[in-house]
């Protein structure tokens, strides 16, 4: 175990990303309470919703007064990439009915980014797994603390972990971007983004951002067909 | 509080990820060896990264998020180690907002 941890990348980028996302599992389960949900409900969620901008919005909308009508539509738009990411990973969830249901239960941004970002299905299978069992441990370990103790570790801001999770998601992306068209692909997501940001509600501008696949994608296969005749 | 905002967090949320599962797998093998799948997740993830770094809600932001994500590209492209990138970037932004 130890030489595992010290030489492997996908367990040291795993058990990272898992530590960073047990701090805001804290803020989590300090916002919930305080929302008015009891330990078990907080506990609970962390567990079968398991996914982290969704539940974050969700208890501070209903904390905020705005019920459960107001407040499932914007956790819903956060967690409809969750989709996205379910349908791409089509191999990379393997095994018998109840292991792929297990496994689209962990698909969130963490575990995708970490499975795409691998040369092999194998790989990606392993970085899977892998980042799912750190996140889902550190997610509900952490709410659990925030929700009993009910005050957080400060504010994650305070150690940076906002501007973590960007520069993760480039490091994930980077090994993805072989050959233009994928270069294409992600310049036009983030241009999408950036374009609905100030516009949409939240979640809204991930979602649409997958549309910048699909020039690329029309273009391919523009491609196949002239080379076929 | 009652469970039902519970419940129907819960639910909805493991329908969008169930609902990703099946659609995928009833995809034409010979379509998803042809247009890797991949390529969706792609403009996600940059979207992902744009959102993250430069808004707060739905304003535009540039902060102590906009250095670390240049420092964190550097690392990128030097081919530093996953740990490194990550840590660098909190790591600048946690500094840059102490000092101010």
């Amino acid at each position: 175990m130890p030489q595992v941890m010290s030489g492997d990348p996908i367990v040291r980028g795993a058990l990272s990303i898992g530590v960073a996302t047990g701090v805001y599992a804290v803020s989590f389960g300090v916002l919930s309470v305080a929302a008015g949900f009891s330990v078990v409900q907080t506990c609970v969620m962390s567990l079968v919703c398991f996914t982290g901008a969704s539940q974050l919005t969700f208890a501070s909308v209903i904390g905020a007064g705005g019920g459960v009508a107001g407040a499932l539509p914007p956790a819903l738009l956060l967690a409809g990439r969750n989709t996205l990411y379910a349908f791409s990973l089509r191999g990379v969830l393997s095994g018998t009915v109840p292991k792929r249901a297990l496994r689209a239960q962990v698909v969130v941004d963490e575990t995708t980014a970490m499975a795409h970002a691998q040369p092999t299905i194998h790989a990606k299978r392993r970085a899977f797994d892998l980042t799912a069992l750190c996140l889902f441990s550190a997610w509900n370990v952490g709410t659990l603390i925030g929700a009993v103790a009910g005050h957080g570790l400060g504010n994650p801001r305070d150690y940076g972990l906002d501007a973590m999770f960007p520069a993760v998601f480039l490091a994930l992306l980077a090994p993805q971007l072989r050959g233009p068209d994928a270069v294409r692909a992600a310049v036009a997501g983030g241009l999408v983004a950036l374009a609905l940001v100030t516009v949409t509600p939240a979640g809204v501008p991930i979602i649409a951002s997958a549309l910048g696949a699909v020039p690329v994608l029309l273009a391919a296969e523009r491609r196949r067909k002239r080379v076929r005749r | 509080m009652s469970w039902w905002p519970v419940i129907a967090l819960c639910g909805s949320a493991y329908a969008l990820k169930a609902l990703g599962l099946v659609l995928g797998e009833r995809l034409d093998r010979e379509v998803s060896e042809r247009w890797s799948l991949q390529t969706v997740v792609v403009p996600v993830l940059a979207a992902l990264i744009v959102v993250q770094a430069f808004s707060t809600g739905r304003h535009y932001a540039l902060d102590a998020r906009t250095p670390a994500l240049l420092v964190a590209g550097v690392l990128v492209w030097r081919k530093a180690p996953f740990v490194v990138v990550a840590g660098a970037a909190a790591g600048t932004a946690a500094l840059l907002r102490v000092l101010a």
